[in-house]
Formats: C-alpha cells, sequence, structure tokens
C-alpha cells in the first residue's frame, strides 16, 4: 500500500490522494498541461522548474520510460500530479515504470486525485502556488505553506537549471523522430555554420534539430556575456527555453542586446521572451499558462495554422510592443503573441516549441528558416 | 548590420503582417448534392445518418440549398426540413441522375454518404453525368477517391511518401511464389484473384501451408493469379482521425487504438480512444505519417480515416488503409472528443479553413487545433450471431458485428466496465453478473478459455477474465491474443479488485474506500450485489448513504482548458460534478435511448428519440437524451439540450436522475430498451411520462390481454402458454398444427419458429425455452395464408388517430421487420381496413394509451370471409414509426412526445387520420452477403438490418422502386428459376405464364417444371444438385441466371434449395422466396415495361413542406 500524499493551494484546497516516486514535500506552482502523450518529456523539461504539473490525461505511465526520450540531464520540476498511475510499462523501448523513474530521481508524485477539479480551479482562480506533501497531513499547514511559499515571479530560476561550462552538442534526433531516420544527420565539413545556444534550461531537442540541420552546435550557459559568445565565432545565437519569470534575468537581456545586430538570433520560449525584453518589449504573466501539444498558432507570413506544443506562463505583452519588433504569429484561442521578429537585424522568435517533444511536428520549419539566416 | 543580417532579414516574405488572405466561403455554388448511405447494413450504420445530418445542417446554414438523395426512410436526414430537397428514391446511378437533372445542383459532396455514397458518386462521374449536368466534385474529386481506394495506386502513393503498405505480390506459378515468400516471409496471406466474393483468402502459417494455399489458390481463381501479401496478424492496430482544409491545415481529432489486435476488423474490435500504448515520439510520427497521406492523396477537404499496423516488437508502421470521407470511426471520434467531424468538413468543402470555424463547444477557440481529452473511451462492438446459427461466428477481417456501444470513464477500466454494461447483452460488467458462469457447474475448462482466446469470437472479453481467474499469466495472454499487455493487466486490475471484494464479509463491512474504489473501476452496483448477494437497489442505497454517488464530468475538446458551453455529459466517481442546475420556470423531459443497434432495434427507435427531444425543445422543455451508442444521431451533442452518454441500466439512469431531476422521463421511444427499465425506474419513484408502466405490462401479459379483447369482442389466434415440454404439447393438441413457437419477453422474433407437426415442436420447443432463461414459451395457433397488417396509432386520452395502416406484402408468419409492406393496404377491402381503425381505437382507449402503440393483426379468409386478428399490441413506438411519419407527412414521434407532455393532438391541430395520395413500399435489407452460406428464407425470426422505401401513384411502381433501392435489380431480360413448395404451386402457373409472356427464360426443377409444361408454359427443367450437371449451381456460377423465385419447403444451408439461395446470395442475384413477394416483383417488372422510373421530393409530394419547388 502506496502512503497518502496531499497536494494543497494558496486558497485553501487541499487534494487527498496516493503517493508515487519519492516520498517528501514539495512547493511550486501547480499547472497542468493537456497533452496526452509525452510524460517522459515533459518531466525532463528544465522550463517545468518550480512547478507541480498535472497531466490532464487521466492514464500516465502506460508506455513506461526509456534513456533516449529525455529533454535534459533529469527532471528538474518540484512534483507530479496524475489520476492513474499504471503500475505496468508496456512499450517495447520501456527501459522501466514512471514510478521507479520518479523513485530513482527523488520527485515527489500524488496520484488518484479529481485531476479535472484541479484543472478547473486553476483554469478559473489562474495559477496557483502550492505544496504537495508525502509527510505533513495537516491541510491548514499545508495550505500556510502554499501561501508562504516563493512562487514563480521575480524570480531567476534559470540559474538552477543552466550546464555549469560549456560543451559542444553531437546528438541526432531520435530516429523515432521522424518517418526517414535513414537520412544525414550533423555538420558536414569546416564549413558547416556554428550556432551557439545559450542554454536557459533547454530542451534537448533544440539542439538535436540544430545539429541534424547540419550545424556545429555549442552550448553555453545562460549566463554567458555576448563577448563570451562572440569568443566562439558563432555563425548565429539560439536562445533557448528555460523556467520562470524573464524578467529579472538582466544579464540576459544584456547579452542578446549586444549580439543584437551582430549575429542572426533565433529564440524559443523563454528565448523569445528574452528577446522581445531586450528590444524594449514588456511580458506579462498569463492567467494560467499556455501547456500542451494541441495550440493552434499562425504564421502570417504565409497564413497558415500550425500546431503548437507549449509551455509557457508568461508572454510578450502586445501593448507597448517597440516598433523594431513585428508580430509573425499569433495564438488562435485566445490571440497572444506567439511569435516576432526584427525589423532591422536578424533576430526572431516563437513563444511556442518548434523542437515539439512532446507534440507535434508542424514548426520544425522554424529551424530551417534560421538555418538559412546563417552563413 | 552585418552581411548574416542582411541575408536573414530577406528570408521573411514581404507584407508579414497584411495577415491571412481570404477565401471566403464560395459563392460560385448554390446548390450542392448530398448521398446518402442508404439502408443500415453490417457496416454501414446510422454514422451516416449522423454524417449527413450534420451536413445538411452546415451546409444551409451557410445559405447553400442542399438536395438530398436517401433511400432510408428511417433516418433523421430524410425529413423534410433536413434539406431543401428531399429524395427517398433508390440509390442508383439512373436515380440520382433523374435528381441531378431536375434539381441541377452545382456541386456533390460525396465523402460523407459512407461507402455507397462515395462509390456512386464514383459512378456518377465515370458514366459522365457529374460532367454532362457541370457539377462538381467538392471535398475528394474523383481521382482522388481512386488514388486512396484502389490497392495499387494508394500502394504506389504510399511508397512515394516512405510509407510501408503490407509487402505484397501477385504471383501465376507456385514457382514465383516460392520466390515471393522468401522475401516477405511466412505468415503470409494468400489471396486468390476474382474469386466471387472474394472468397478464399487465408494465412499460410508454415511451408508446407504455404505450398498447399498457394496450389488450391492458382486453382480456384479464374485467371490463375494469387496475391501473397505479409501477414499483419497480431500486429497492434491504430486509427487516426484526419481533417484538412483548403490552405492545407491538417489536424487530428483523434487516435483510436484497438484493443483486439490485427485480425480482428476495426468495426468488429473493441477499440479505445486515445492511443494509449505509443510514446510521443511514436504516437508524432504516426501522425506526420497521416498527415503525409491525406496531402499525398490528396484529400483537398473534409475528413479522412487512414488505419496504421504497428509491430509490438519493433515499432515497424505500416499503413493499412486510408478512406477519403467520413467513416464509422470518425462518428466516434467525432462522439469521443466533443469534435463535429462531419459538420466541419462539409463547412471545409465549401470554402472554409478550420481556423474560420468555431468550436461550438469552447465558443472562444477555433475548429483549428487538435481535441484534447481527459478521460478514457472504449467502443464495444455488439453481435447477432444468435440470428444466423449456421454462419461462422469467428471474428475476422470481413465485419460482423451489427451495432456498437461506447463508454466514457475517468480510466480505462471505469470504461470498459460501462461499456460491457452498455452492450445490453445481459452482462453489468467484466463478469461477477447473472451471465458469469465462473464458479457455476457452467464454468468453461481451461481448454475451452485457451480456444476462445485464441478464435476471437463475440465474448472474448469475458473468456480474458477466466483466462486471469485461471492464472493465465498476462505474458501467455499476450502470446495467444497479441491484446496489448497494457490492457491485460487492467483487466487482472479489475479482478485483482473483485477478489478483494469477494473478501469482504459483506455490504456492510466493506469500507468506504473500498466502494468508492470498485465504483472508479467501473463496477456496477449489480456486480456488487451479485459479489455480495443482495439486492442491486440496497448496494444503491448504501452507497448514496455514504456519499459515493456518480458525479458528471463535461466532455469539452480540450480537457477543462476552456470553459465549455456544449452540455455533454459523462459519469464517474470523482470529486466535483458538473452538470447545470436546473433553470426555474423550466421543465425538464429526459428521454432514454436504445443503446447499441442490434437486429429488431436500431435506426428507427433513435428516429423517435431525436423526434422526441425536436419537439420537446421546440416547446420549450429542457430536453435531455440518455444513449450509449456513438453512430446516432441522437448523440450528437446539438439534438438534445443536455447530453448524458451512458449505459442505458437502472443504475446508471437513476444516477443521471438523482441529478438533474427531469420533470418527466419518455421510455416509449428507445425500443425495448427503456421499456425493459421502465418497472425499475418507475418504482424508484422516477416520473415516467406517457402511456403508464401498468399498461405496457399489461399489453404484454398474455392472459390480461386476452381478456381484454374478449372484452372489446376481438379475436385472437387460438394459443396457450407452456412451462415445459409436456404442457407445450398439450397446447399444440389443443389449439392444432400448425404453431408459432417463441419465447416470451425477447425481441426481434428471437427463436421463434413455426411447426407444423410434432417432431418440429419438439425440436423448436426445445430451443425456444434455452432461449427463454426460465420465462415460459408461448405457442400461438399458426393462420396460415393469412394476410398481416401493421398498424402505428397515436393518442392523447381523448383522441386516437391511425396514422398507418401496413399491409404486409409477405404472409403472417414472415416477422414483421422483415417483410415488405404498403401504405396505403393494396389489397385488403375497405371494411376490413374500417375495422381495423376501430380495433385500434377501442384498445387504445382501453389501454389509455398517451403517445404511441402498434398493433399487428393478421386477416385469414375463413368461408370466404375475411376475419380479423389481433397477434400483438406494443403501447409504444414501433420500428415503422418513420416510414409512417414519411409515407404520410405526419411527424409521428414529434407529436407523440408532445402529447406525452400535456398538448392534445387537437391543440398540435391533428384532427383526422393522414391519407396519403401515393403508394409507398417499406422493403427489408438483410445481412446474408456477410454471412456466407446462411439460407435467405424469412421466418418469423427477425433477420434484417434495415430498410428502405420506394414510392409512386402506382403500387407495382413503388414496388420495384423498393426492389431497386433494396439491391433486389429485377432484370429486364435473361432467365428465371422457379421452384416452388406444395403449397405454392397453385399461383405458380399464374406467375409464370406472366413471366413468359414477358419474355424470360424460364428454368425449372422438375416437379415445378412438369407443371409449367403442362400449362403449356415453355420451361427449361434443370437438375436437382445431386443429379449432377448442368444444375442451378452452375447457372449461378456462370453469371447465366438473373433472379430467382424459390419459395421453400425445406429451410436450412444443408438443403438443396438452401444450398441455392445461398449461392444466389453471394452472386448477387435477387432471390424472391415467398410467392406474394413474387407476384409483386411480377407486377413490378410488368410496370417497367409501361413506365420509366421517375424522381419527386418529398417537398414537392407533400404540400405543408413544398415551400420550395425546383425549376
Amino acid at each position: 500500500m502506496r502512503p497518502t500524499a496531499k497536494l494543497a493551494l494558496e486558497d485553501g484546497t487541499v487534494y487527498t490522494g496516493t503517493a508515487f516516486g519519492a516520498e517528501g514535500e514539495v512547493d511550486g506552482e501547480v499547472c497542468f498541461n493537456t497533452s496526452m502523450t509525452g510524460y517522459q518529456e515533459i518531466l525532463t523539461d528544465p522550463s517545468y522548474r518550480g512547478q507541480i504539473v498535472t497531466m490532464t490525461y487521466p492514464e500516465i505511465g502506460n508506455y513506461g520510460v526509456n534513456a533516449q526520450d529525455v529533454e535534459s540531464r533529469r527532471p528538474f520540476l518540484s512534483g507530479f500530479v496524475v489520476r492513474e498511475l499504471s503500475r505496468r510499462a508496456s512499450n517495447f523501448r520501456s527501459e522501466g515504470t514512471l514510478d521507479d523513474y520518479l523513485k530513482q530521481n527523488n520527485l515527489v508524485g500524488l496520484e488518484g486525485i479529481d485531476t479535472r477539479a484541479l484543472v478547473r480551479r486553476l483554469r478559473i482562480v489562474g495559477a496557483m502556488r502550492g505544496v504537495l506533501s508525502t509527510i505533513d497531513m495537516n491541510d491548514a499547514s499545508l495550505v500556510a505553506k502554499a501561501k508562504a511559499s516563493p512562487g514563480l515571479v521575480g524570480r531567476d530560476l534559470v540559474q538552477e537549471v543552466i550546464p555549469d561550462k560549456a560543451f559542444t552538442w553531437d546528438e541526432p534526433l531520435s530516429p523515432w523522430a521522424t518517418l526517414r531516420p535513414n537520412g544525414q544527420h550533423g555538420p558536414v565539413g569546416d564549413d558547416a555554420p556554428h550556432v551557439v545556444a545559450l542554454d536557459y534550461g533547454m530542451k534537448w531537442n533544440i539542439a538535436r534539430h540544430l545539429f541534424d540541420m547540419g550545424c556545429r552546435v555549442t552550448v553555453l550557459p545562460g549566463t554567458a556575456t555576448a563577448d563570451e559568445v562572440l569568443a566562439q565565432e558563432p555563425d548565429g545565437v539560439f536562445l533557448s527555453n528555460g523556467p520562470g519569470d524573464p524578467e529579472p534575468l538582466d544579464y540576459a537581456h544584456q547579452t542578446i542586446r549586444d549580439l543584437l545586430g551582430k549575429r542572426p538570433i533565433f529564440g524559443i520560449c523563454l528565448g523569445h521572451q528574452l528577446l522581445s525584453l531586450a528590444c524594449g518589449a514588456k511580458t506579462f504573466k498569463l492567467k494560467f499558462g499556455h501547456r500542451g501539444a494541441n495550440q493552434p498558432v499562425m504564421d502570417h507570413s504565409t497564413g497558415k495554422v500550425e500546431i503548437t506544443t507549449q509551455n509557457h506562463g508568461f508572454a510578450v505583452s502586445p501593448d507597448d510592443l517597440p516598433d523594431e519588433l513585428e508580430v509573425t504569429h499569433v495564438n488562435l484561442n485566445d490571440d497572444t503573441i506567439e511569435g516576432v521578429r526584427h525589423r532591422v537585424h536578424a533576430a526572431f522568435s516563437v513563444q511556442y516549441h518548434p523542437e515539439a517533444s512532446a507534440g507535434p511536428h508542424d514548426s520544425a520549419y522554424l529551424f530551417a528558416r534560421f538555418r538559412e539566416m546563417l552563413s | 548590420m552585418g552581411q548574416a543580417g542582411k541575408r536573414g532579414t530577406t528570408t521573411f516574405p514581404r507584407n508579414l503582417t497584411k495577415g491571412r488572405k481570404r477565401v471566403p466561403r464560395r459563392d460560385d455554388i448554390h446548390k450542392i448534392l448530398l448521398i446518402g448511405s442508404g439502408p443500415i447494413i453490417i457496416g454501414q450504420a446510422c454514422e451516416f445518418d449522423y454524417s449527413g445530418t450534420q451536413a445538411c445542417k452546415a451546409l444551409r446554414e451557410e445559405g447553400y440549398e442542399v438536395a438530398l438523395v436517401n433511400s432510408n426512410p428511417a433516418t433523421i436526414m430524410t425529413d423534410p426540413e433536413m434539406a431543401d430537397f428531399t429524395y427517398i428514391e433508390p440509390l442508383t446511378c439512373e436515380a440520382l441522375t433523374k435528381v441531378i437533372e431536375i434539381e441541377r445542383p452545382d456541386a456533390l459532396l460525396p465523402t460523407l454518404g459512407g461507402q455507397t455514397g462515395l462509390n456512386l458518386a464514383m459512378e456518377l462521374s465515370q458514366k459522365g453525368i457529374l460532367e454532362k449536368y457541370g457539377v462538381e466534385m467538392i471535398g475528394a474529386n474523383a481521382q482522388v477517391i481512386a488514388k486512396a481506394e484502389e490497392r495499387d495506386q494508394f500502394k504506389a502513393a504510399m511508397e512515394r511518401i516512405g510509407l510501408e503498405v503490407c509487402r505484397g505480390e501477385t504471383v501465376r506459378t507456385l514457382a514465383e511464389a516460392r520466390e515471393v515468400v522468401k522475401e516477405i516471409g511466412l505468415p503470409c496471406v494468400v489471396r486468390p484473384s476474382f474469386t466471387l466474393g472474394g472468397s478464399g483468402s487465408s494465412v499460410a502459417y508454415n511451408r508446407e501451408e504455404f505450398e498447399k494455399l498457394v496450389a488450391k489458390g492458382l486453382a480456384s481463381s479464374p485467371v490463375t493469379q494469387v496475391l501473397l501479401e505479409e501477414s499483419v496478424h497480431g500486429w497492434k492496430e491504430f486509427e487516426m482521425e484526419v481533417m484538412r482544409d483548403v490552405d492545407d491545415n491538417v489536424v487530428i481529432i483523434c487516435s483510436i487504438e484497438n484493443f483486439d489486435a490485427m485480425g480482428v476488423h476495426t468495426g468488429d474490435s473493441i477499440t479505445v480512444a486515445p492511443a494509449q500504448t505509443l510514446t510521443d515520439k511514436e504516437y508524432q510520427r504516426m501522425r506526420d505519417a497521416s498527415l503525409a497521406v491525406i496531402r499525398e492523396i490528396g484529400v483537398e477537404t473534409g475528413g479522412s480515416n487512414i488505419q496504421f499496423a504497428i509491430h509490438p516488437d519493433n515499432g515497424r508502421m505500416v499503413v493499412i488503409e486510408m478512406n477519403p470521407r467520413v467513416s464509422r470511426s470518425s462518428a466516434l471520434a467525432s462522439k469521443a472528443t466533443g469534435f463535429p467531424i462531419a459538420k466541419i468538413a462539409a463547412k471545409l468543402a465549401v470554402g472554409y479553413r478550420l481556423h474560420e470555424l468555431a468550436n461550438d463547444i469552447t465558443r472562444e477557440t477555433k475548429a483549428c487545433f487538435e481535441p484534447t481529452i481527459d478521460y478514457v473511451v472504449t467502443k464495444v462492438p455488439r453481435f447477432a450471431f444468435e440470428k444466423f446459427p449456421e454462419a461462422d461466428s469467428l471474428l475476422t477481417t470481413q465485419m460482423k458485428s451489427v451495432g456498437e456501444t461506447m463508454a466514457i470513464g475517468r480510466t480505462f477500466k471505469e470504461s470498459f466496465q460501462k461499456a460491457l454494461r452498455g452492450l445490453e447483452v445481459g452482462s453489468f460488467g467484466f463478469g461477477c453478473d447473472g451471465k458469469d458462469l465462473w464458479g457455476t457447474p457452467e464454468q468453461p475448462g481451461l481448454d475451452e478459455v485457451h480456444t476462445k482466446l485464441a478464435s476471437p469470437g463475440a465474448e472474448r472479453a469475458w473468456y480474458l477474465r477466466y483466462a486471469i481467474k485461471y492464472g493465465i499469466s498476462i505474458e501467455e495472454m499476450y502470446e495467444i491474443t497479441g491484446i496489448d499487455p497494457w490492457f491485460l493487466d487492467n483487466l487482472v486490475q479489475i479482478v485483482e479488485l473483485e477478489d478483494k471484494l469477494r473478501a469482504q464479509a459483506g455490504l456492510a463491512d466493506v469500507s468506504d474506500a473500498l466502494m468508492r474504489r470498485a465504483k472508479q473501476y467501473g463496477f456496477s452496483d449489480r456486480q456488487l450485489a451479485t459479489i455480495w448477494h443482495v439486492p442491486e437497489l440496497d448496494v444503491r442505497a448504501e452507497r448514496i448513504r455514504r456519499g459515493i454517488v456518480a458525479t458528471f464530468k463535461s466532455v469539452d475538446t480540450c480537457a477543462a482548458e476552456f470553459e465549455a458551453y456544449t452540455p455533454y455529459y459523462y459519469s464517474t466517481y470523482e470529486d466535483e460534478d458538473e452538470t447545470p442546475p436546473k433553470q426555474p420556470n423550466k421543465r425538464r423531459v429526459m428521454i432514454l435511448g436504445g443503446g447499441p443497434n442490434r437486429i429488431g432495434q436500431g435506426i428507427e427507435f433513435d428516429y423517435c428519440c431525436c423526434h422526441a427531444s425536436f419537439a420537446l425543445r421546440e416547446l420549450g422543455i429542457e430536453s435531455i437524451m440518455v444513449n450509449s451508442n456513438p453512430e446516432t444521431v441522437s448523440t450528437d451533442y446539438d439534438t438534445s439540450d443536455l447530453l448524458f452518454f451512458e449505459p442505458l441500466t437502472t443504475e446508471d439512469v437513476l444516477n443521471i436522475c438523482d441529478r438533474v431531476r427531469p420533470d418527466g422521463v419518455i421510455v416509449q421511444f428507445g425500443g425495448q430498451t427503456p421499456l425493459n427499465l421502465a418497472r425499475g425506474l418507475f418504482n424508484a419513484g422516477v416520473p415516467i411520462i406517457g402511456t403508464s408502466v401498468d399498461t405496457i405490462e399489461d399489453a404484454e401479459d398474455r392472459e390480461k390481454f386476452a381478456a381484454m379483447l374478449r372484452r372489446l369482442g376481438l379475436k385472437q389466434p387460438p394459443n396457450g402458454i407452456a412451462r415445459n415440454m409436456a404442457q407445450a404439447r398439450a397446447v399444440a393438441d389443443q389449439i392444432g398444427f400448425p404453431v408459432l413457437v417463441r419465447p416470451s419477453f425477447v425481441l426481434g422474433g428471437r427463436a421463434m419458429e413455426i411447426c407444423y407437426d410434432a417432431k418440429q415442436l419438439d425440436q423448436f420447443v426445445r430451443e425456444a425455452f434455452i432461449v427463454a432463461q426460465g420465462q415460459p414459451v408461448l405457442i400461438d395457433s399458426f393462420l396460415e395464408d393469412a394476410t398481416e397488417v401493421d398498424v402505428d396509432a397515436i393518442a392523447d386520452g381523448e383522441q386516437v388517430i391511425v396514422a398507418g395502416v401496413m399491409e404486409h406484402i409477405e404472409e403472417a408468419g414472415v416477422h414483421s421487420g422483415d417483410s415488405a409492406c404498403s401504405i396505403p393496404p393494396y389489397s385488403l377491402p375497405g371494411p376490413v381496413v374500417n375495422e381495423i381503425r376501430e380495433a385500434t381505437h377501442a384498445m387504445a382507449r382501453e389501454l389509455k394509451v398517451i403517445g404511441l402503440m402498434n398493433v399487428q393483426y393478421a386477416i385469414k379468409r375463413d368461408e370466404g370471409r375475411p376475419v380479423l386478428y389481433v397477434l400483438e399490441v406494443n403501447p409504444r413506438a414501433s420500428r415503422t414509426v418513420p416510414f409512417v411519419s414519411k409515407a404520410t407527412g405526419m411527424p409521428l414521434a414529434k407529436a407523440a412526445a408532445k402529447v406525452m407532455v400535456g398538448v392534445t393532438l387537437a391543440q398540435q391541430g391533428y384532427t383526422r387520420e393522414p391519407i396519403p395520395s401515393h403508394v409507398s413500399i417499406k422493403e427489408a435489407v438483410f445481412p446474408f452477403a456477410k454471412f456466407a452460406g446462411v439460407d435467405v428464407v424469412l421466418g418469423p425470426e427477425m433477420r434484417s438490418t434495415g430498410e428502405v422505401m420506394g414510392v409512386s401513384e402506382r403500387f407495382s411502381i413503388a414496388f420495384a422502386k423498393s426492389q431497386l433501392a433494396a439491391g433486389s435489380h429485377l432484370p429486364e431480360r435473361g432467365k428465371i428459376f422457379l421452384s416452388v413448395a406444395k403449397r405454392a404451386k397453385r399461383h405458380i402457373v399464374g406467375l409464370a405464364g406472366r413471366l413468359e409472356s414477358l419474355g424470360y427464360d424460364l428454368l425449372a426443377t422438375k416437379g415445378t417444371a412438369q407443371l409449367l409444361d403442362q400449362a403449356g408454359i415453355k420451361v427449361t427443367p434443370v437438375k436437382k444438385i445431386q443429379q449432377g450437371h448442368p444444375n442451378l449451381l452452375d447457372y449461378i456460377a456462370n453469371g447465366d441466371l438473373q433472379f430467382i423465385i424459390n419459395t421453400p419447403s425445406g429451410k436450412g444451408a444443408r438443403t438443396d434449395e438452401g444450398r441455392i439461395r445461398a449461392a444466389a446470395v453471394a452472386a448477387g442475384i435477387p432471390c424472391i422466396t415467398t410467392i406474394q413477394a413474387a407476384d409483386a416483383a411480377v407486377m413490378a417488372m410488368e410496370a417497367l415495361r409501361e413506365e420509366e422510373l421517375s424522381v419527386q421530393s418529398v417537398q414537392a409530394r407533400f404540400p405543408q413542406y413544398g415551400k420550395k419547388t425546383s425549376e
């Protein structure tokens, strides 16, 4: 019999279910992801740092976990909530159960609560701070802890997930990520373009895409300065996704400002927000964010719609958007900005995740766009 | 700015912010032709009424005129309000050409009428008719359809986009075959080319079998060719529902994973949405493949369904097929996600793009997205093998199921158990119910369990439980069945919980947590009651006392990310309930639907339920629909104000009533399903409206019924009840042969037989007792050569209106559902019709009917005088209600629903019987083609799956149209085989003479030939089968026979004539088995010489709907 676990929200709601994974107590912003597949990619996405993630799809763990479908070196999120944890992993690529995976990674999980009720609460009230515990079973105490927890706003979570030093990327996309797995991978020859990826908590599939595009990829910690970047003599700079609030990351704003116009820049998610901030835009916190693999985005340049993977709680504000920035992509659900480009410099970014993983591959063309900008 | 910058900037097209180019709705087309899918048959059921109805609504909403052709009167789409010009006409190229001539549509939307609609559209295109009249195919054109449907083209297309299909090749010699098999390996499918009905396909598992099968196949193929194809038997099977718009935006609406592995037709498989066992990588790969397929095939706009097989050990993906149209699976996907595929497909066909269409459910978001769901959907097929005992009940790649039920739960376990009880086969979940054989003397042995797992049949799900009970491991079950271990493990979890529940001392000793868990695992109160040996209602009371009550969650396409405005719900056991509170001053009335389609209960009842809902909404009453059949219009989220997608059991309905507190519940529209619940619901305090539950039961009670008829001075055939064989013999002795034997309380004439002697009596009574399951067997005197009449009437407590008097073409003894019939009566004398009318009035008043009533009468000549017998009264909607409505123009079900909520017939403006000015013939359609070798002779047991309608001013022409519509082509010339039983000999001479004068060549067996010869009719005698060649089977095989009239003297697939009839079905030769139908057919053949068939819209036929006329 697994022990009881509780999730308390700052509004006083407490959900009681069964613990899985590791024992312990964590706090974080409680959010939900509507993707029906890809829990392992979600678990290892560093952008979830500081968050307790609820999956809306109720059956989780069905296909187990494997060593390949990961987006970073380990899970960074605070806690994981599911309606029904599969005790059996069934897939020819599976190497273990989700329960064991969480245990190995010291992650606290909660199973068996009315996750839809939780999601509806988050949708109606907005994202909330919460505490997930297998230790403290006192509701009042848990709610108090939730209220006292730091939340995301104004915090620099990037520092907690970035790599400690630079490294070269040399892994291609998974053979399962494409219909034609036997194509050419990686850079060819000495004049292959060189991309420096500023890692703020980068999902590895981004690097895999850049690599498969034929780029040499050097990953630098997101704290790197423009000089450090330029010292690598890159043909282009990539700004990665990452956790939390983009506003307090002054060092990143500065670096990007310094790089603008010097090298082509492509940003994803947090990278998009940072590029926008560096250009003078503002960001704001969404009520409960976009997290899932079914968000429709229109590319204004083609009028076509792509189904995108998203994971963001902040967005670039359409008010006071600096003239240099042009909105290129818009979310069809709520008309939020999903992509911008610089009118003068070679720089563009998207709020969503063209590297998918988990999610549809509709937006992979953006990597090609970036590739074309590199000499 | 550096070099790179410049280049970078120029990679963006100019005018970035100009936004989307405007491709509005097409203004160059005004009128659109839709083709329905015709009668309900196996593989094509109400789902195409659902899609067609949605399309009609969607296109008219956009201001287009819609012309619709469908031969099936039991559809909502053929209601005169649905389209502008509705043609209930045969679905033939000729009839459609005539419709096109009259209507001159600008466009034809071919993708919403199933395979029938698609094939007809292709025929119209190939014959140049579309071109001649300037009709454009929208959605998918002929090239696209051919590319998707034709094997070689499809294979080539898949190769172009780098996708695999099953490897295979056609060979002409054994040597070639040996070469090919080296490449594709064993097991391998061996398929002889161009055999009749595609028969003879089999799987070779080893070298020896392979050689044998190839040799046999080459011999049996008329062109000495066999197709060898790699077998994907046992692989995992998936389906993707894809939509594409004119701008090439493509989205996946739903993924479906089959519980049953490849080898069982997806229509016969238990299926689950969404896919459960694919990692995101594998899922996205399949998504990429789906997008590539729809683009390569070139479906311009609309929905498609793509099937994949995945090798469970290495993930190898093979495309099985693609349907470039909406399908049964897309109906399922629509119900499973809340995304209305057919509606959106119709709008895309006229130029809209996905992002220009709203998502009705969330309102604020667009149709351009991929639904995400936060529950699990399970579909379980329903079979009817008991009706076709001679058919092979093994599930194969040929679809055999007649219906399906779908259930929604928060987990697979819950939805699976809900689906099993929603199937209405006497099971209330995964065992632990009255049907559970475990622990009983009939418990299947281990060997039997192994066999049942290895050979999939209708009941394999329950045998998996026995296997688990026997301790067979998941690995072994997987090895035998190919069912994914994830599914099997969930079944094991259910059984483990069952064991835990059984270990409890009793209901009172169970902890709250365990009871809640049982409910969350989908256990029904009935199962728990069985486990703890208490009445079901005690379980219900106890769990309500403990606060363990069903909560209802919304189906919202988006996993609660956005607010849902469409009230579509399912039950589960969670914390939060989402049903809306009752609105003050607004009445709520609930309609109970008919559950899964089965023979005897199908679309006709769904039609009635939909009409009830429409009627309530017209009156400003909140309508609540409860049903579990995903194919139907009734489970469309905009048919009713609230939709509950739930099994139709007492427990599930009471749970809904607890929440929504209806002011009334209607049980008389959904067929036998809700009637079976009526007593339980009534006793639990549910307000049943309309005819009282007591009356419904009284009509079923033989003694009360007999007493009523005596009071009213009406006759019924002599009859008796038997509880054992001795009583049965005594009753038969008393009333004399022939007798009609049937079990009580069953539907569709199950196990009903006519006995002409004591030997037959013994046999059939024995079978009837088995089917009756403890209930008595009814024995009636069988009225030979009597005419049967069906009457549908409506009553409001004051007034009774006979809406339709239907004279059957076939004699009494053929089930009314299988018999053709005519409105108005075509041979009955006026006084008899009056007598029928009066008897109907008298019974409706006596029974205090509020709503609909159906009566079956027989008229038998006694000393030259017609005598009226009452066979049966059913105070509820009947199968014929839609037919009567279409024939008379009176919307019977709607009127009845209004009567039930207190609006009298007079208030509705109905004061007189509707008198149609034309003749409408209903003809039944049978699934014999799917059950090779089954005898097609009609009898008291209903076996038809669907119906068509033929209309004309003349009876003969209406009959001809009904035959055409039913797929029985009446030949203009050629050979007709005659063979009649003794009883029919006196009729045959006249018929043969008429056929001879029409110029047909007649063939007959010896007896009949002699008879005709004596009468001076030219006839060619043919040998009986055992007399050698040439016998009739040779004529059939050579395609040298056009029509068969064969009235049976014996029955069964093993008899000579049974083999002839089965062979005729396989060869597609019309085979008429009653002398009355033969007479009508000959009349029709005569009429067709004088008159060309014409078509007329319903709106033109009935002035009340004829607001518009073409031209």
